[in-house]
């Protein structure tokens, strides 16, 4: 495959991983803690009020995992295209 | 020992520890004084983000803000942790490949022109300069409250310690001291949240206290927390604290802008430069978020704690019956109590109390008590039933005197406070300085300057941006405060577009970039202005939408992306090499080292 090939589906697949992420980064960010707070609030969690706990604890938590996954997924991705950096270091 | 000698040993220590960090690092480079000579390991980029982010107001001031706004307080935790998604997936992995040192440098060069360069830099400038204020104005509070010093005094410590070592090392004593920094912060965020926790719920782990029942011995034993919460408001005729307030709309128009805001913040933007390599700068976008959440999750529940704890030890309490750190607190003008009724207890209900902060009554210096002994104020009262006055920051700061810490666990969230402080306040200067000396100085005015000359500049022009920052936070300016919260809203309506489009867009030209940046930023900005200063007594019923002041940066980016695009499809597209280069970030191979 010519490089400059390689390197749009490259960026084609890299982008779809973004727009997945950003389509659930916007899910949990705003519907169980804004949209549907007051029909998760009919649902506990110990003393919690479900909706209430996503909004001050739980997408908090959503999103630390999402970046997580972003990392782990595109550097996959990089090595597959052959695009990741000679120098791994500073990851850890 | 006092809470006082204390508090100067913890920040004496703290402090000379900072500068100590700083002479190690200091550097002799641009490319060490502007980015950390990209050596700068993620796991403590991270750490560095965290306290660069975490400012006196996420310290000092948001759990008492939540505290009062209960379930709403869900834009502040959302808003400013949402964003770090944004940065992770769409900035941070190709402004470290890009490479260069600042965000207009970014600017001016994907959209190869100066005008555009000049306009970022204003952006950049006026952003940073309204959230340096306000940090200024937080160390000064510090001091003068915990340390007896008067403001102005503990504004110009503050402003001298910064410029120390900001302008030793730029960048890379900046980054080593902010780890230290967020170490400081996060040990005295937790200390005090940890012991309240137990004390209230009997479980070590707020997160888990907080939806954990009340422990034997406090009022209430064996109820739910939020449940218990709830109730109380109820009897005091108050909302639910787990109920939604403001508008629906507004919550998620304001939650939306403080995300998109946070994503172009210059200041935590440059943070992705300091890296070795692309793979390093998402890594850093996922431990800052850790970082930063650590504080972010514990403090909603230190505002219901403190909440709990606040009603059911001072409502409906005979003031001489007030606890000692009432009196201490008194006399810091932080809390009030005015006997409406006259039966001596201290009534808590609805609305405020009387109008504005307080002014206590003083005769010949003197301060006049009323007959219960309380501290007199001479405030226009309100017709409500309504005793208290409580200022939002007590939650943080007397935390620890209302938990019955011992003096020590005071001092150190005073160390807190100021390391939270501190340490945004030198990521701040620093895009300053880098602004003026970096992007104007050597990429306009006079682009054959030598390192040597450009450090110079780099160093006189931090010198010049602490005067400012000082000058500022000596003025107090009544507004500073809120318009912190509005460098979110010109954030989200001048770059975020505009570097989204720059990299995700080959035909955005430099014609559509400075019109979005322009219409975008004054857009936000005159709404901001006429509900904020012209237009004062409009209501919720006038705002467009039904959005905020505080939320509309969500509308001024709209603009900005929308007359970017407009504009970039009739005007010649960008030269071959600028889309080259747009090309060459896309990729993580042959990052510069």
């Amino acid at each position: 495959m010519p490089e400059s090939t390689n390197r749009q589906a490259y960026w084609k697949a890299n982008v779809r991983i973004i727009a997945i992420l950003l389509g659930v980064w916007f899910v949990v960010g705003f519907f169980p803690g804004i949209f549907f707070v007051e029909q998760l609030n009919k649902f506990h969690i110990g003393g919690f009020p479900l909706g209430f706990w996503f909004a001050q604890q739980g997408s908090v938590y959503i999103f630390i995992a999402l970046i997580l996954v972003y990392c782990i997924w595109v550097e996959k991705l990089d090595r597959a295209y052959h695009v990741e950096e000679d120098d791994r270091g500073g990851g850890e | 020992m006092s809470i006082q000698v204390w508090t100067y040993i913890f920040v004496g220590l703290t402090f000379a520890l900072y500068i100590g960090i700083a002479v190690a690092s200091r550097t002799g480079t641009t490319k060490g004084f502007y980015v950390a000579g990209h050596g700068v390991p993620a796991f403590f980029n991270g750490m560095a983000t965290g306290a660069d982010w975490m400012s006196a107001a996420s310290f000092i001031s948001m759990a008492g803000l939540i505290s009062f706004m209960g379930y709403d307080g869900v834009v502040y935790l959302l808003g400013w942790t949402g964003g770090y998604v944004l940065l992770a997936l769409l900035l941070a992995p190709y402004l470290r490949k890009y490479g260069k040192y600042t965000v207009p440098d970014f600017v001016g060069d994907r959209y190869y022109s100066n005008a555009a360069r000049v306009v970022a830099v204003v952006c950049a400038i006026l952003i940073s300069l309204t959230y340096v204020a306000g940090q200024m104005r937080g160390v000064g509070v510090v001091f003068s409250r915990f340390l007896d010093v008067p403001i102005n005094w503990g504004i110009i410590i503050g402003v001298v310690i910064v410029y120390i070592y900001a302008a030793l090392g730029g960048m890379r004593s900046i980054t080593w001291t902010q780890v230290a920094q967020y170490c400081v912060l996060i040990i005295a965020y937790l200390i005090p949240a940890i012991a309240i926790s137990m004390k209230l719920t009997g479980n070590p782990i707020p997160q888990l206290g907080f939806g954990s029942t009340l422990a034997e011995g406090q009022p209430n034993a064996g109820v739910y927390l939020l449940q218990a919460l709830n109730d109380i408001h109820r009897e005091l005729g108050l909302p639910d604290y787990t109920a939604r307030k403001k508008s629906m709309q507004d919550i998620f128009a304001i939650t939306l802008a403080l995300m998109v805001g946070t994503a172009g913040l210059p200041h935590v933007l440059i943070r992705f430069y300091t890296v070795p390599t692309v793979r390093a700068a998402r890594y850093s976008a996922f431990w800052a978020l850790l970082f930063i959440a650590i504080l972010y999750t514990t403090a909603p529940t230190v505002a219901a704690f403190a909440r709990v704890n606040l009603i059911q030890t001072l409502n409906g309490k005979p003031y001489f019956e007030a606890p000692e750190w009432f009196t201490n607190w008194e006399k810091t003008d932080l809390i009030a109590w005015v006997d409406k009724n006259g039966d001596g207890r201290i009534d808590y209900r609805q609305g405020e109390a009387f109008a504005g902060k307080p002014v206590f009554a003083k005769e010949g210096g003197e301060d006049i008590r009323g007959q219960f002994g309380q501290l007199m104020v001479t405030n226009q009262l309100t017709d409500n039933d309504n005793e208290l006055y409580i200022d939002r920051d007590i939650i943080v700061l007397a935390n620890p005197e209302i938990a019955r810490l011992p003096a020590w666990v005071v001092a150190l969230v005073a160390a807190g406070g100021l390391a939270a402080a501190l340490s945004t306040a030198a990521g701040l200067l620093l895009v300053i300085s880098s602004s003026l000396a970096h992007d104007i100085g050597k990429r306009i005015v006079k682009p054959e300057m030598s390192e040597r000359e450009e450090l110079a500049w780099a160093r006189a022009a931090a010198a010049l941006a602490v005067g400012i920052a000082a000058y500022f936070g000596i003025q107090n300016f009544a507004y500073v405060a809120q318009v912190v919260a509005y460098a979110f809203g010109l954030a989200a309506s001048s770059f975020f577009p505009i570097l989204i489009l720059g990299i995700f867009t080959k035909r955005t030209t430099k014609e559509g970039a400075i019109a979005g940046m322009i219409t975008g930023m004054m857009f936000t900005l005159s709404y901001i202005v006429y509900f904020k200063t012209i237009n004062k007594t409009a209501g919720a019923e006038d705002w467009l939408f039904g959005i905020s002041p505080e939320g509309i940066g969500i509308i001024g980016m709209a603009v900005n992306f929308a007359v970017a695009i407009a504009v970039s499809s009739f005007t010649t597209p960008p030269p071959d090499e600028v889309q080259a280069t747009v090309e060459s970030i896309r990729y993580p191979l042959g990052s510069e080292k």
